[in-house]
């Protein structure tokens, strides 16, 4: 029935779409970093696509099943081995009670996500299961994981007689679709409601140069290593709304671009805004990684988001068909 | 009457909207933002995630999917929700003033709490229990939380008072009460913080385990009255 931690990883914590209608009290709404990748690993195993997963990042945890369960890892390619030997990501794959599942460094990406069928069972609050770890609630008792931590699973599969005496079994197909298939480096952005106050240089810069995702980067934000961008004029905002993908200009002349974990409000002037299409791109870079952007429109952005959106609807009724042949085989 | 303040509507990314009343602390025009959020919260746009009151602005969180392209008609789903807005903001007549709360804050100002009371007095020249005298002899508006969970954003302080941000941000206390420009607030949890800490309350200003989440709303007065250590800490419990 349960997951336990057996080494702790450097954060691995439960999310899921986030935490929405409470920002007006400055709640922020926190969930996966790439969303995409978490929807496909629940699709992998017949989730619903928003139930929460384990969100995990380089160093991970090292886990223990107390307990069979047929599971999915999706996004950066972890190198995943059950007691020893290799499982793929992308794969939903059936583990046997007492085995070991342990990852290592990924040759390209940030962070995978975990899911389990049935999902886990974890503390909701507000209508989410993400961990928000400035508040110290939700996902597991509101924190990352730690070792001997006990996640459990909400339903209780048993497998046995699938496995016999098997550590695991890979089932036999697998989505294509996932971030790395992307082949345009670039990440598309909108104008932000303070875009024309840049200098034209600063404009240019912005479109034409690559940015390194500096280490003071987190799940709230990555900051860039750019030449300091400069405004036409200096004028002190006051505080409003921002959201995931929101590009600040700070008073150094740095950006920062606001992920995951971002406050709800901000007084840094809006350069610009990665477009939700795009969103799981930049999740999926880390400390070290170069980022390029591209101005697009909103048609384009809309359509983007658009596609995504049914092709993930396609994979998600794909898996449904071939668990539902599985299981009846 | 909303439709007295000029307005525009501005994309916040490509799947929110800003609805902006310019870059002002206003009390005015803050309340006709405040009664837009809570009209907003009784009766959702079409599609509408979520509505985020800020000083002088209000964001709207939509979903994209909920959007067909047959009530489109070629605009963009964006296009279609700013015309959406603007006809509703339109139709808008009176403001309904919601019910203000006045909220008392204890506020221990003892050196040990608030911790950069003399850096306060060395840069603005006003003494310390001046500075102490002029945060609690008036009453400020809560304009709008953010940041934190339950952070406050209040105004307005004295002048006299008035420091700019720190240039690097520092550890924060929960309970710690701050200063900077015209602005005050408490911190509700540990965190960063580039305001001034002049003193501490033993209130909580975000509980997750109540009902109404934090202690303090939008459209709140909050006085502070000074208490010494002893009560300070009795109060805590």
């Amino acid at each position: 029935m349960s997951i336990r931690i057996i080494k702790a990883g450097v954060l691995d914590s439960l999310q899921d779409m986030g935490r929405y209608g409470w920002q007006y009290l400055g709640i922020n709404p926190t969930g996966a970093m790439d969303k995409f990748s978490s929807k496909v690993a629940n699709m992998l195993v017949g989730n619903d696509p928003d139930e929460a997963t384990m969100e995990i990042h380089f160093p991970a945890s090292i886990f223990l099943f107390e307990q069979t369960a047929m599971i999915a890892l999706e996004g950066a390619d972890f190198f995943a081995s059950v007691n020893g030997e290799p499982i793929p990501s992308s794969h939903p794959c059936i583990v046997n009670k007492n085995t070991l599942l342990q990852l290592q460094q990924p040759s390209n990406g940030a962070r995978t996500y975990l899911s389990v069928k049935g999902g886990f069972a974890t503390e909701e609050w507000l209508g989410s299961y993400s961990t928000n770890l400035k508040a110290g609630v939700g996902g597991y008792n509101g924190r990352s994981l730690r070792k001997n931590d006990q996640v459990f699973f909400r339903k209780k599969n048993d497998f046995s007689s699938l496995l016999g005496e098997k550590d695991f079994m890979i089932l036999p197909w697998h989505t294509d679709l996932k971030w790395e298939e992307d082949e345009e480096k670039e990440i598309f952005v909108l104008p932000g409601h303070e875009w024309e106050r840049l200098t034209k240089r600063s404009k240019d810069n912005f479109l034409s140069t690559s940015f390194m995702i500096t280490r003071q980067s987190d799940r709230m934000g990555y900051r860039l290593n750019n030449i300091p961008l400069e405004m036409i004029s200096e004028e002190e905002m006051v505080s409003s709304a921002v959201s995931f993908g929101t590009i600040q200009l700070l008073p150094d002349g740095r950006l920062i671009i606001l992920m995951a974990d971002h406050q709800t409000a901000g007084g840094y002037p809006r350069v610009a805004h990665i477009i939700t299409a795009h969103h799981f791109k930049a999740a999926q870079l880390k400390a070290g990684d170069e980022i390029y952007f591209r101005m697009t429109d909103q048609r384009t952005a809309e359509e983007l988001l658009m596609r995504q959106q049914q092709h993930l609807l396609q994979l998600q009724n794909a898996c449904s068909f071939k668990l539902e042949e599985f299981f009846n085989q | 009457m909303l439709l007295q303040y000029s307005y525009s509507i501005f994309p916040l990314g490509d799947s929110a909207i800003t609805i902006d009343f310019g870059n002002k602390v206003d009390e005015e025009i803050n309340k006709a933002v405040l009664d837009l959020f809570q009209t907003f919260k009784s009766k959702p746009l079409y599609g509408m995630i979520e509505a985020i009151p800020a000083y002088s602005s209000l964001s709207i969180y939509y979903d994209p999917s909920r959007f067909k392209k047959n009530i489109l008609r070629g605009k963009t789903i964006q296009e279609y929700v700013i015309d959406e807005t603007e006809i509703f903001l339109e139709q808008q007549t009176s403001i309904v003033v919601p019910e203000s709360r006045i909220v008392k804050i204890p506020v221990c100002y003892d050196d040990e709490f608030g911790v950069d009371l003399n850096k306060v007095a060395k840069a603005t020249g006003v003494d310390k229990n001046e500075i102490i005298q002029l945060h609690q002899e008036r009453s400020y508006r809560v304009y709008m939380l953010g940041f934190l969970p339950g952070f406050s954003y209040m105004g307005k302080i004295d002048e006299r008072i008035a420091m700019p941000r720190k240039a690097q941000p520092e550890a924060v206390v929960p309970g710690s009460v701050a200063i900077v420009g015209q602005q005050t607030g408490i911190y509700p949890l540990a965190s960063p913080g580039g305001w001034h800490i002049i003193g501490r309350t033993p209130l909580k200003l975000f509980d997750p385990n109540t009902e109404n989440l934090t202690l303090l709303n939008a459209g709140d007065t909050v006085t502070f009255h000074p208490i010494t250590k002893e009560e300070f800490f009795n109060l805590l419990a």
